[in-house]
């Protein structure tokens, strides 16, 4: 068959998509062949910046994985750079001196980082930040060098910056100007932005231009413009991006800014298209997603021939991918004599809204902390809608999702039309968010259209649609979140893990390992006086009272209150560690000693030997209280730290919560025990205590937010435990008080405890749930029955 | 050539209680006994194909046990490792009579 010849250079999410297109139209028709420098196949660029976050790994984000080359017969020359086009004879020829005729030529070179033409930018250290090998280039300077400084306080800059600070480096972030983001933001949202960005611990240097690389064979310093100097053993180059066109313009085909490319992305030579960032389309030169894909779009229709609408352009809009920031904009960003604003600006919530219209128009918008209307602003706005259509209720949303075309563009990231997820809905009958998002990908990238889906699910579902179905379930054995069953056991009174199951319509008989635990703790948690544990329904640790290792063996961890031991049980763990030969003694991080490598059958032994109770040490609940050594003995000390912890620790032992909870006493702001990092942490200063919370060690780093400032010792307990309870009370299972506190935020937590009739009852209910526990070892050892059924194991010798 | 199954006596029915795993060993050989909510009794092979962890000491769902290491689940009753992980765990026969429980080797 004679196929006609289609040759890409460039192997994009832009470039690919146009193939995407082209094969849905006519499937069979085109010998294909795509040549990439990247010696990777079609990835998420715009994700780049989760890998370099944490959030997600390379091989998550890949978009069309080999085997789709393969499937689709397109031949992939990945690692190779097309350095020629001939134009006349219509062929291309690449750096390993291959030829490749064609019939039809796509140029999708996308763009190049901008690097600042400094002295010294050619240093090892400096990198730009556009794809994988740049991403990996930073993550292994991160494990040798500290201080990495970003030039370009844009989108691009400030998400490799929030990377860098996640991989563990402090981090200057440079600025031309005096706003941040200046091309996507109003000045307003700009400053709310940097503050929130200061929190998270980035610094920023304002109007400052960078002048020189300075160092020797690598970068040591950066010097500015007005003299100042600063140091830094990492530069990433976030200056912006500039129109890959070279091999464009050398070939001939007419470029100014980017390649000049009409409405169905032709170039100036017939038969050459260009579509992506390197395109120029009526003056304009896109740098995001969504644009890249209508003009691919466009471009299929006319290489397949096919009668269809050219691309007429589009309106820019910006989500930033930086956990904890939510900002949004769209079209026009400030206002003029001849605009009319809607504003909205809430500094006490950090929430800032505002929308731009001109004649009655909506011509653009800017949200800060709150986007969950991103994606319908940016259809109105796209439409140039009235202002009256978005003045209306919920119906308008719905009806604006009546009204998009099956082929426009719901999730630019992952390029998902409407079409694609009202089909996935019908044919497969989704009934859930988070199913629509598992089955067509929408929303899987930076959530942005989150509400949009959730529209046209509802549009499309029509009276079958429950909105009760769209949280966050417990769990796939149900679709009710962790509010939704708290309420429920609440209400009907429910009082076993196997009745909620059944009373509220589980999809498996007996859960599994996500909901038990958490279904036997919310019960504890409601009715703790009348709530039998369910032994069944706890994590091997909580429920062997010791923490299983890889080889099934077990580490003990004794209570050590605040840290503090004596001769006496020190000789005593010794003992216990010759007698049952103990492989490990360890001194633990929360300052109390781990025995490793101790036999499930001679837990019970050990426990009785030891004759102390346990630390918990493997529990969702208070693990230790670390205490520095305090007024004492230490010459800065201004309390009695360890009295402190220790008073807290005998007070709060035992208690279960949604997550461990660690706490930390410092007797000075020095903090040697390490207060700032711990979900509660008391910090004595002159005369007082000031009481951290929210505070991360682990795997999510987060420093404590001071919740307030107290006299007393009683006043320390009872901020403690109203605290501990709410958080008992309010959190989802497996929640650390770190996200808890993120997620309802410090200022509604402190709004709450504000109130002391809410503390005195807050305080009431922990004491209750206190009343009851029971030291555990101890049960152990005084009950046959527990020994015989969870700790002995059967012999039989042969 | 085949030997007859050999019939070991590893517990008493009642004494065993509902979805909490036990560890036997026979020999060299680790078994984890199971007594399910339905009173049926099973017998695995006390090991995850994953990473060798304990089963004895998993969440029991119905037929399946999730290993308390990487949380993966295993059907007690034809060893198979469900979904997205593959692998398979040998099953041991089981035989009840007045009250006793058996594994038959």
């Amino acid at each position: 068959m004679n196929q006609e010849k289609i040759v890409m250079v460039g192997n994009g999410m832009a470039g690919v998509r146009s193939i995407e297109e082209i094969l849905n139209v006519r499937p069979d028709h085109f010998h294909i062949t795509i040549f990439g420098t990247e010696p990777y196949p079609n990835y998420n660029r715009i994700q780049l910046s989760k890998v370099l976050q944490g959030d997600t790994t390379i091989s998550d984000i890949t978009l069309n994985d080999w085997n789709w080359y393969e499937d689709h017969d397109i031949k992939l020359y990945s690692g190779e750079t097309v350095v020629h086009i001939n134009t006349k004879e219509q062929f291309v020829q690449t750096n390993k001196e291959r030829s490749v005729s064609y019939d039809k030529l796509i140029i999708a070179t996308g763009s190049l980082p901008f690097i600042i033409p400094v002295p010294g930018s050619d240093k090892e250290g400096v990198t730009a930040f556009r794809d994988i090998q740049d991403c990996e280039k930073m993550i292994d300077c991160s494990k040798v060098y500290k201080k990495a400084a970003v030039i370009g306080g844009g989108l691009l800059g400030l998400e490799a910056a929030r990377g860098l600070l996640n991989l563990g480096m402090t981090v200057d972030v440079i600025h031309l100007t005096d706003c941040l983001m200046d091309r996507q933001l109003d000045e307003t949202a700009s400053k709310m932005l940097k503050k929130e960005l200061e929190k998270q611990g980035m610094k920023f240097l304002m109007n400052k231009q960078t002048a020189e690389i300075i160092g020797g064979d690598r970068v040591e310093a950066i010097r500015f413009g007005d003299g100042e100097v600063i140091d830094a053993d990492l530069v990433v180059m976030a200056a912006g991006i500039r129109p890959n066109t070279g091999l464009a313009k050398e070939s001939g085909i007419e470029v100014n800014r980017g390649i000049l490319v009409n409405d169905y992305m032709e170039t100036s030579i017939p038969g050459v298209y260009a579509v992506g960032e390197c395109a120029e389309h009526r003056e304009v030169v896109y740098g995001l997603v969504a644009p890249l894909y209508e003009q691919g779009k466009a471009m299929a229709a006319h290489i397949c021939s096919e009668q269809a609408p050219g691309y007429e352009g589009s309106v820019l809009s910006t989500q930033l991918k930086v956990s904890g920031v939510d900002v949004f904009s769209a079209g026009e960003i400030v206002e003029d004599e001849e605009t009319k604003t809607i504003k909205m600006f809430d500094d006490w919530k950090g929430v800032y809204k505002k929308i731009i219209i001109r004649d009655g128009k909506m011509t653009g918008a800017v949200l800060f902390g709150d986007t969950s209307e991103g994606s319908k602003l940016l259809r109105l706005i796209n439409k140039r809608a009235n202002v009256e259509e978005y003045m209306g209720t919920e119906e308008a949303a719905e009806s604006m999702v009546a009204t998009m075309a099956d082929s426009e563009l719901v999730c630019g990231c992952n390029g998902v039309t409407k079409g694609t997820i009202t089909e996935a809905i019908k044919k497969i009958g989704l009934t859930t968010f988070e199913e629509v998002k598992a089955c067509t990908g929408a929303s899987r990238s930076c959530g942005g259209c989150k509400s949009l889906v959730v529209d046209i699910l509802a549009h499309t579902l029509g009276d079958e649609f429950e909105k009760e179905d769209q949280k966050e379930p417990v769990c796939g054995c149900t679709t009710l979140s962790r509010d939704d069953v708290v309420e429920a056991i609440r209400e009907k009174g429910l009082t076993y893990t196997r009745e909620v199951m059944n009373v509220l319509g589980w999809k498996t008989e007996d859960g599994c390992s996500k909901c038990r635990p958490a279904l036997n703790y919310y019960l504890g948690m409601i009715n703790p006086v009348e709530y039998e544990d369910e032994k069944e329904s706890r994590f091997v640790n909580e429920r062997m009272h010791a923490n299983i290792q890889k080889d099934g063996t077990y580490s003990v961890v004794p209570r050590m209150y605040g840290g503090v031991t004596s001769a006496d049980d020190l000789r005593k763990i010794a003992d216990v560690a010759d007698k049952y030969e103990v492989p490990l003694i360890k001194v633990t991080g929360g300052q109390r000693i781990d025995l490793f490598g101790v036999k499930k059958e001679d837990l019970p032994d050990v426990w009785a030997d030891l004759g102390m109770p346990s630390g918990y040490a493997y529990g969702k609940t208070l693990r230790t209280v670390k205490t520095c050594v305090g007024e004492s003995f230490c010459r800065f000390g201004t309390q009695d730290s360890i009295g402190m912890g220790i008073a807290m620790e005998k007070k709060f032992e035992r208690i279960g919560t949604p997550h461990k909870v660690k706490m930390a006493v410092s007797a000075c702001p020095r903090n040697c025990a390490e207060s700032g990092i711990k979900d509660i942490g008391v910090v004595g200063v002159d005369g007082a205590w000031e009481i951290y919370v929210g505070g991360n060690g682990g795997t999510h780093l987060r420093a404590a937010d001071l919740f307030c400032k107290v006299t007393t010792n009683e006043e320390v307990m009872e901020m403690i435990g109203a605290f501990l309870q709410y958080y008992r009370e309010d959190a989802a299972y497996l929640e650390r008080t770190s996200v808890w506190v993120e997620r309802v935020g410090l200022d509604h937590i402190k709004e709450v405890l504000a109130d002391k009739a809410t503390r005195d009852a807050l305080n009431a209910r922990i004491a209750e749930a206190l009343s009851v526990t029971k030291e555990p070892w101890k049960e152990v050892i005084e009950s046959e029955k527990i020994r015989k059924e969870l700790y002995e194991t059967v012999r039989v010798t042969k | 050539m085949e030997k007859t199954n050999e019939r070991i006596k590893v517990a008493v029915l009642d004494e065993m209680p509902e979805k909490i795993g036990r560890t036997v060993r026979i020999g060299s050989l680790e078994i984890a006994l199971f007594k399910l909510a339905d009173g049926n009794v099973r017998a695995i092979e006390n090991r995850c194909p994953h990473k060798g962890g304990v089963l004895a000491e998993g969440i029991i769902s119905g037929e399946h046990v999730f290993c308390p290491m990487h949380d993966w689940k295993i059907c007690t009753t034809d060893g198979k490792v469900q979904s997205p992980d593959v692998g398979c765990v040998k099953t041991f026969a089981v035989k009840i009579e007045d009250g006793n429980v058996f594994i038959l080797i």
